[in-house]
């Protein structure tokens, strides 16, 4: 399976309310560490090695992964809501190739 | 307690009588042990000091919340909170998270913004073996603190 | 996670040198792996979300909805909505008279695909199989396992206990020796559970995806050196339905998550 993401953004909430966002992402994060079992080379290292989240166009949050991270990332973190808009999120693969997915807010 | 690992004990010696013991049970390692040479505590440390420009650093506002016992040391739950009023002139700007005993230290790294309205994160992180996992935020104001924690892990034996 | 009291149970099987009893004495009121687990694993398998077992689950219900095979057909144009799928896998492993034999649930959906959609047969292991067994047993989540052993089923479930309790392997063990003597106790750095199959396919930490009950098996078999099984073999199809009656009444966790 390949480069899914999953995040939850909560539909609604009131101006200045402090609202969770999860975000996971498949993906093997190939440490580059690792041998093929039946060649024995080293097996490329291959991770997600960014993520962004911006609200309205706006960064909220960035994080710069490493191979420390586990297999399948997942990212939780918190905004405060001030308007309704789109959260974009965006996690950069080594090589450069950009996965990308959003969640809508309404606040009242 | 000490029940316990009475038990554990005549478990392991009826298979040892055998010739055989749970020693022979292969260990899968947790794709983080390699050939390469283990971070240590200093270059951790020498990371860090890098990461936030040699600023002096204290100890406190940074808490590190792993599992006391991580059960499988590929996939730890850890989350990492800083005491910050996160407004627009007092906020955290960014955190670096370091593994003392993995097989290079850096883990993650956050540039945060008083957007977040709490400077609160979480992942998954890999873990090579029991080590402390360190954190250092450095505030709007350029001052730098940092916290630890000591997690301890335990490698599953059984299930390819 | 709570042992004390299965140590105390095994303490008193080695009292009685009742190291291999061909069946087991009253054993105590067995416990899903759940609660053999650390409190931060049982919090990764308690929120939908956050569990990284339903990024299968989302799989399997693009699956169900996708046309595939000669047939032009999808598993929703003949079943409906997923939830018709309630309770439906508690029976499972169940006698099918035309195989003349016990079918698990990934039999049945890839007859389903052969049979009536004349698309391929999903691999056991394949990501589609992995999501659409997750989400039809998750239709089931929070009931208990009921599988039947009478009348036809019988004799394969003779034959899946006798591989529960047979010796093998290198270290000459058979899968009573770790988890009904031993659940609560530390096998080296593990904790020893009932063993049982109610949160299959489960995430493990361990694995770092979703897996089958077959690939656990593979990997207990492994384990003392014994020459593993295929993945949908009879053999663990019965060792399958064996385990699923000793859970019977133990509450469907799937997809679960596991050290
Ligand atoms: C052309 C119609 C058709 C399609 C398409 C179809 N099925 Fe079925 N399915 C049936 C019929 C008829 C039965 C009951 C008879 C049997 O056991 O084969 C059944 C039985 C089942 C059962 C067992 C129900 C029980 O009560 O034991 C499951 C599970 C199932 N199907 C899953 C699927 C899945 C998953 C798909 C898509 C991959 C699918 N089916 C596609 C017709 C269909
Ligand atoms: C050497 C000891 C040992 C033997 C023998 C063994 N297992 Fe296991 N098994 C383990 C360990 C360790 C685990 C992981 C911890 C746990 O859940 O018990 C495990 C886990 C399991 C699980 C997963 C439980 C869950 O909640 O996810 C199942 C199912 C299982 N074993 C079945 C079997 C079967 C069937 C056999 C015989 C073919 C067998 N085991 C033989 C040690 C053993």
């Amino acid at each position: 399976m390949s480069k899914k993401p999953r995040v939850k953004v909560p539909k609604q909430a009131k101006a200045g309310e402090l609202i969770q966002l999860k975000t996971l992402m498949s993906h093997v994060m190939e440490t580059g560490n690792r041998k093929d079992s039946k060649t024995g080379k080293l097996i490329p290292r291959q991770i997600i090695n960014k993520f962004v989240c911006k609200f309205n166009g706006k960064e909220v949050m960035s994080a710069e992964l490493q191979p420390a991270i586990a297999a399948n990332p997942y990212i939780a973190f918190y905004a405060k809501a001030t308007e309704s808009g789109t959260f974009d999120f965006e996690w950069t693969e080594d090589g450069g190739e950009v996965i990308k997915a959003s969640g809508e807010i309404t606040v009242s | 307690m000490s029940t316990k690992s009475t038990k554990t004990a005549v478990l392991e010696r009826r298979q040892v009588l055998k010739g055989v013991g749970f020693g022979a049970l292969a260990l899968a390692g947790t794709g983080l042990a390699s050939r390469e040479a283990l971070a240590t505590p200093e270059k951790a440390t020498e990371y860090l000091a890098k990461m936030t420009g040699g600023a002096a650093s204290k100890e406190g506002r940074v808490t590190v919340k792993l599992p006391e016992i991580a059960e499988n040391g590929r996939t730890v739950p850890i989350t990492i909170s800083i005491d910050s009023p996160m407004t627009d002139n007092d906020y955290v700007k960014s955190v670096f998270v370091v593994a003392e005993g993995n097989p290079s230290p850096e883990v993650i790294s956050f540039t945060m913004s008083p957007a977040m309205g709490k400077a609160e994160v979480s992942t998954r992180m890999r873990l090579g073996k029991t080590q402390n996992v360190r954190a250092a935020a450095i505030m709007s104001d350029g001052s730098v603190f940092t916290g630890t924690k000591q997690v301890k892990v335990t490698i599953g034996g059984c299930g390819g | 996670m709570k042992y004390t009291k299965y140590v105390a149970s095994a303490a008193g099987l080695l009292g009685l040198g009742a190291l291999l009893v061909a069946c087991s004495p009253a054993e105590p009121k067995l416990e899903s792996g759940y609660d053999f687990a650390t409190p931060e694993t049982q919090a990764m398998q308690d929120d939908d979300f956050s569990n990284p077992g339903f990024m299968w689950v989302d799989i399997g219900a693009e699956e169900w909805a996708t046309v595939d095979g000669e047939a032009g057909k999808s598993c929703e144009s003949c079943h409906g909505d997923l939830s018709t799928m309630k309770g439906v896998t508690t029976s499972y492993p169940k006698y099918n008279a035309d195989d003349k034999k016990m079918r698990a649930l990934q039999h049945q959906i890839n007859n389903c695909r052969t049979e009536q959609m004349k698309a391929k047969a999903w691999k056991w292991e394949s990501d589609q199989m992995l999501g659409m067994s997750a989400i039809i047993k998750n239709q089931s989540k929070g009931m208990p396992l009921n599988v039947s052993i009478k009348g036809e089923a019988a004799p394969f479930y003779e034959k899946g206990k006798e591989f529960y309790f047979q010796r093998r392997g290198t270290l000459d063990m058979a899968c009573k020796h770790c988890h009904i003597d031993y659940p609560g106790v530390k096998i080296r750095a593990e904790v020893l559970s009932n063993g049982l199959p109610n949160g299959f396919p489960t995430y493990r930490l361990k694995w770092q995806k979703l897996g089958s009950l077959h690939r656990r098996f593979r990997g207990c078999n492994s384990n003392i050196r014994a020459e593993p099984y295929e993945r949908g073999s009879e053999e663990y199809t019965n060792l399958e339905l064996f385990l699923t009656h000793r859970a019977n009444g133990v509450a469907v966790e799937s997809p679960s998550v596991r050290k």
